[in-house]
Parts: structure tokens; sequence; C-alpha cells
């Protein structure tokens, strides 16, 4: 007996969650980043799995993987260097204070 | 239950018990070091699904520069790292409440699926994922634009990053 899609899935699901709240509720702005990473493994989970349970001989779900990877460094190394320049001008980066656009 | 379940269990329940420290605890750069945690994981379920290239990709990527970056902006932040001071915002209830819903709904939607207890296929011997995956990759018939498209992505990224990151005098 294996084990099915089913257990990656929900496993991917749980991790998504997890990142969703991270998301939501934390105050650091690297925190949000962390949980944004959180929610692109997931999604990299899902697209693996219906790789490896699928007939068909493609190989798209690790393609796509493999540019989630590409986009997800991308997106860390501008959001980080964002929050560097953010901080030096303003001496925070705790995202319910960085409100120059709010009014 | 055989020993593949046991194990698939105790991997999946790791990772998931150093997400929820990700989100949870207070000091960041622990945060960050269960993240590295998470992602290894993540990287052995990698394997267990027989993508051990996308298993090396994710301990090289993931956990030797993305997460060595998050540490080095942590450090660079040096106010917000300390122990003190709310966590969360004060929506964190709806928050939570969100993402409970969200992952019962998510749920329910794959218990509807009619392949949802499918079972590994057995993957044929002359075919070699990783080869596949290099083929793919780079033959115009399948993933050559997507693939450039990324390395400009990435050369985008790191100029804008450096440039954003100036320190302008």
């Amino acid at each position: 007996m294996m084990v099915p899609i089913s257990w990656y899935l929900i496993f991917a699901a749980a991790l998504f969650s997890i990142g969703l709240f991270g998301v939501l509720s934390r105050k650091n702005a690297i925190a949000i980043l962390m949980s944004i990473e959180l929610m692109l493994n997931a999604v990299n989970i899902n697209l693996v799995a219906f790789w490896r349970y699928s007939y068909s001989l493609e190989i798209s779900g690790q393609a796509f993987a493999v540019m989630v990877f590409a986009v997800a460094a991308a997106e860390v190394a501008v959001g980080l260097a964002i929050f560097i320049s953010v901080y030096r001008r303003r001496g925070t980066i705790s995202a319910d204070e960085i409100d120059l656009l709010k009014w | 239950m055989t020993f593949e379940q046991l194990l698939f269990i105790l991997i999946a329940a790791g990772t998931l018990g150093a997400a929820l420290l990700v989100v949870t605890t207070r000091n960041l750069i622990h945060a960050a070091l269960w993240l590295i945690a998470t992602l290894f994981g993540v990287a052995i379920l990698f394997v267990f699904l027989n993508a051990g290239f996308l298993g090396v990709v994710q301990v090289v990527i993931y956990i030797g520069a993305i997460a060595i970056l998050m540490i080095f902006a942590i450090m660079l932040t040096r106010q917000v790292a300390d122990t003190k001071g709310p966590r969360f915002n004060e929506n964190w209830l709806w928050a939570l409440f969100i993402s409970l819903v969200f992952f019962a709904a998510i749920a329910y939607i794959l218990s509807l699926l009619p392949e949802f207890e499918g079972t590994k296929p057995i993957l044929s011997s002359e075919i070699d994922p990783i080869k596949q995956l290099g083929v793919a990759l780079v033959s115009p018939d399948s993933y050559l634009l997507a693939f450039e498209l990324a390395s400009v992505l990435l050369l985008a990224a790191l100029i804008g990053a450096v440039i954003i990151a100036w320190e302008q005098r």
C-alpha cells in the first residue's frame, strides 16, 4: 500500500493555509515574505504530486515547478531590497506603520 | 500501515509543525531557522515523489540562497528582530478564521475529485525524468520561451534589487 495522492494534496493545503495565516496576521514585513515562501512551496508540492500521479508522460508539472523557483527567487530579491530601502528611510518595516499611501 | 506511509506522516507532521513555528515565533531569526527546516521537509517530499532534481534545487536555491538572504535582511533591520512587542496585528483572529475556512474549503473540493484516492503509477524504466525535464526546458516545442523569459526576469530582478537597495548620498 503506497501513499495516495490525497495525502500530498491535504498536506499542501495545510501548508498553504498556514502561509495564508502568516501573510494576513504577521506584523513584520520579512515575516510576511517568509509566509509567502510557504505558500509557494505548497503550490510546488501540488504540481509535482499531480505530475507523479498522472499517467501521461508529460514533464509539465516539474517544468512549472522550476518556473515557480525562478519567480520566487526574483520576488524575494526585490522584496528584501524594498524592505531594506524602506527601513533606511523610515526606520521600521512593521507592515502597519508603512502607511504612506493610506489616507 | 506500511513503512512508506509512516515515513510520510512523520515528515509531513514535522514540516507542518516547523511551518506553524515560522508564522508564530516571536524572534525572526528563529522563524528563519524554522523556515529552513520547513523547506528541507518539502525537499524530502520532492524526493519521495521521484523528483530528486527538484529536491536538490530546493536545497540549493531555497535554503542556500533565499533563506540566507532572509537572515541577512533580518540582521540589516535589527530593531525589529527584538523579542518584545506584538508579533501579530489586531486582525489575527480574523486571519485564523479565514485560513481555517480556506483549508476546509480546499479539503472539501479535493474530496470531490474522482482520482482523490489515486495511487502512484509505476515510472517506466526507459524514461529518465531529469533528462526529460532538461529536454523540455530547452526545446522550442515546449518551454524554451518560458525558460528564456525566466532568465530575463532574474536579470531584471537582480538589477532592480541593486538599484532599489542602493544607498543615496
